[in-house]
């Protein structure tokens, strides 16, 4: 019954794009004012869309079998939290969700730009529709997520376990927020360029969506990056997956275009910057949605592969960036020249720099996850890129990176000197003795890390220094870049000082370094609602005599019967302690790894802080920079 | 009007990449695993079914022959259906079926067989499943093909008309 009311509704609300569409060009040609009717509409869409998406919630409450997605995904002895999360856990359900942001969305967006000019707004709409519509039918076609299963099972297949995770059952919504936010960002500046619309208002009222996309997707990633340290077991935080690298490419697109958008609020200048960073942000999250959706790459993220949705999104996808491209080079005005020629030592200049690195990342990330599919295609030959490939691209690159994000935000627009300037020679000394004192000890490759950690303990100073200085001035460009130096700082100092010891032990048996003893005691039997559970429990004993007790899991699953280890992580302030086991097959031993890591909790730390900066300046009044 | 030469390139680049999308949609990215063919059998030693006389593996296979081993059970529902496939196997003169009685019952094979006919030339008898592990099998039933002492294709899951058709091709 819900899933039938949630199919209706989805058909109902596809039809209402008709008529918006309708409604909106007659608006447009005809009348002066804005015609509320249209805002009326919108709201009805984005009404029915979440009428379909409760319809399908319900469902996987009720353990309804004949909808094949509850019937593929979820199962009566699941949790009620994890069914309501296994709602967004699968591609159907997921789409759905895509749908849902891009109306909502949508509707806000009507309702919070009031003070625009109305043919930018009823524009933005349409391209904003075309994008939905082109979803719907995705949706309603290949991927509808109220299929009808006759005879009725009465038994799900269940989540895959390794989703039943609460940071889990959050990111995507979060990431979506930030994914979908995109849209907006993209219809309007397709329908500010065709208006030629460009302006400082203009820069000041697209920075506030901007800023809300980039928040949620920061977030999104870093959901995700716990989610993958705390239940893969693999005591990473990042393994340049595809998946992770197509969140990561919208995000570097989106910060470098939330530092040209505050260029153009100011001088309006970089015009052409922004427009193609807008098109390029948003074709990047679609591009992200073909490759993980399509089953062109494989990666952690299994959801099942069929050719005909891949084609869809493909087509659709090529649709949008032909109809961008269209718009760009027959509506684009580009500005006289002198305007875009900038004084060598200025904010303009460094913030152009920070655009070429970004630039410069996103190739880097982009090449790495599409390139294996143009090699087999072209000599059928198949290879993975994994993490040294954009280890070695991008860490030297982040030096000069780091050096010019702490010398930036110090220069005036226009024209600057480094006059008065010396603390920022200072403490480039600071740095460099600091790091060569800590390095130094270490057996590491000296000069590299050295350049390295001190280029972020520079950026890292430096705005420390104006947290005194300038206090709340220009608070969430300060506390963002702060964030981000502590969390390369963090970062480097993890990779640095982590350590990992793998061995096999029997229970009773012992394994002793100098540094720390880890004692195997015993192993007890838990039963859960849908798992079992086998914990082991580990005295680990350091030098000092204080002892800490591990308790990692293996869980066996019932429905689908899959084995996981659950990690036990002690966290403190400086260092966690993470601990897992895995059966060896056939044998009493188990294997353990017990790593000992670092700023674990500085890294999520630094994260929260980059986006409350960017929270900041989203209810910040003032222009600031 | 003037022909714009940024926006042609920049279409016929987004055309190419389309294109390498599209013929990266068609190819499969299912894996499969190759490392397992073209190896030796391991060498073990068995109990042969019901009679419980020891035989070592260089005992069964000969260089020049073709052999499929094939792993069942009674209590193994697929099996059934690949046994008609075994039968018809059985008849060729140039291919020898050695069976591994998997974890079963003596008595209950011994009903299966009479049931169903016997196609092997030699069962063993695997009865805490040790020697399906040394094939490195995934379940039952599966079937390896070998030829020089090498295992030249495996069969996870029960054979088919394919499979059969490609195992004659194989050993003609």
């Amino acid at each position: 019954m819900a899933s039938l009311i949630g199919f209706y509704s989805l058909i109902f609300g596809l039809c209402v794009s008709f008529l918006i569409i309708f409604f909106s060009i007659k608006n447009f040609k005809n009348s002066h004012i804005f015609d509320k009717k249209i805002i009326s509409f919108t709201f009805l869409q984005f009404f029915l869309v979440i009428v379909s998406f409760l319809g399908l919630i319900l469902s996987f409450v009720h353990s309804d079998f004949s909808n094949q997605t509850v019937f593929n995904h979820s199962h009566t002895t699941k949790p009620l939290f994890y069914k309501i999360s296994g709602t967004w856990g699968n591609h159907e359900g997921s789409l759905l969700l895509w749908l849902l942001v891009l109306t909502l969305f949508i509707f806000l967006f009507l309702l919070k730009s009031k003070n625009q000019s109305k043919k930018y707004r009823i524009l933005t709409l349409l391209f904003q529709q075309i994008i939905i519509i082109g979803f719907f039918i995705f949706v309603i076609k290949t991927s509808n997520p109220f299929n009808y299963i006759f005879p009725v099972p009465k038994e799900g297949l269940g989540l895959n376990p390794i989703l039943q995770d609460p940071a889990l059952a959050i990111h995507p919504p979060i990431l979506y927020l930030g994914y979908v936010g995109t849209s907006i960002i993209f219809s309007s500046t397709l329908a500010a360029t065709s208006l030629n619309y460009i302006s400082k208002e203009w820069a000041k009222h697209i920075k506030q969506w901007i800023l809300i996309s980039w928040i949620f997707l920061t977030l999104g990633i870093l959901l995700g990056s716990i989610w993958a340290y705390y239940e893969l077991g693999w005591g990473g935080f990042w393994f340049w997956d595809p998946v992770e690298n197509v969140s990561l490419m919208p995000w570097l697109a989106l910060t470098s275009l939330l530092h040209c958008i505050l260029v153009l609020e100011k001088r309006l200048v970089l015009t052409s910057w922004v427009v193609v960073l807008s098109i390029s942000t948003f074709t990047l999250s679609m591009c992200g949605t073909f490759l993980v959706r399509s089953g062109i790459l494989n990666s952690v993220h299994t959801f099942a592969n069929d050719p005909e949705r891949g084609l869809f999104i493909l087509i659709f996808l090529f649709c949008l960036v032909f109809l961008s491209l269209f718009i760009f080079f027959f509506f684009h005005k580009t500005q006289n020249k002198d305007s875009n020629s900038f004084f060598w030592l200025s904010k303009e200049t460094s913030i152009l720099i920070n655009n070429w690195f970004m630039i410069y990342f996103l190739s880097v990330v982009l090449i790495g996850t599409t390139y294996p599919i143009f090699l087999e295609v072209i000599s059928s030959e198949k290879i993975s890129v994994g993490p040294p490939f954009y280890n070695k691209l991008i860490i030297p690159f982040l030096i000069p990176f780091l050096l010019a994000m702490a010398i930036g935000p110090k220069l005036n627009w226009i024209k600057s000197d480094l006059k008065k300037k010396f603390y920022l020679i200072l403490f480039l000394i600071i740095s460099l003795l600091l790091s060569v004192i800590i390095i130094k000890s270490l057996n590491i490759n000296f000069l590299v890390n050295t350049i390295l950690v001190t280029s972020a303990f520079y950026l890292f100073f430096i705005t420390l220094r104006d947290f005194f200085i300038k206090g709340f001035k220009n608070l969430s460009q300060n506390l963002t870049h702060f964030g981000f130096s502590l969390l390369i700082l963090s970062i480097l100092f993890n990779n640095i000082f982590s350590t990992e010891i793998i061995t096999n032990l029997k229970i009773g048996e012992t394994f002793k370094t100098d540094k720390y003893k880890i004692i195997f005691e015993n192993i007890e039997q838990k039963d859960e609602q849908n798992f079992k559970a086998i914990i082991g429990k580990f005295n680990i004993e350091n030098s000092d005599g204080k002892t800490e007790i591990l308790k990692p899991e293996l869980r066996i699953y019932n429905q689908p019967t899959i084995v996981t280890s659950e990690a036990d992580i002690k966290t403190n302030f400086l260092v966690d302690k993470f601990i897992t086991m895995n059966l060896v097959q056939n044998q009493d031993y188990f294997n353990i790894r017990y790593q000992i890591k670092p700023f674990m909790l500085w890294i999520w730390f630094s994260v929260l802080l980059i986006s409350f900066g960017g929270l900041i300046s989203l209810f910040k009044k003032k222009y600031e920079v | 009007m003037k022909f714009k030469i940024y926006p042609a390139l920049l279409t016929i680049f987004f055309i190419i990449i389309f294109f390498v999308f599209y013929k990266g949609l068609q190819n499969s990215n299912i894996y499969t695993p190759s490392a397992d063919l073209k190896k030796n059998i391991p060498s073990f030693k068995a109990k042969i079914f019901l009679t419980n006389e020891k035989i070592s593996s260089e005992q069964i296979f000969h260089s020049d022959k073709f052999y499929l081993v094939n792993i069942w059970a009674s209590w193994c529902v697929p099996c059934r259906d690949e046994h008609i496939f075994l039968m018809n196997l059985s008849t060729q003169k140039n291919i020898k079926i050695i069976g591994i009685n998997y974890k079963d019952n003596n008595e209950k094979a011994k009903i299966y067989l009479n049931e169903l006919n016997n196609p092997y030339d030699k069962i063993l008898f695997d009865e805490n499943g040790t020697l399906a592990i040394e094939w490195g099998a995934y379940g039952v039933p599966e079937s390896f093909l070998i030829h020089n002492n090498q295992i030249i294709k495996k069969i996870i899951g029960p054979i088919n008309e394919n499979s059969l058709l490609e195992i004659k091709k194989l050993t003609e």
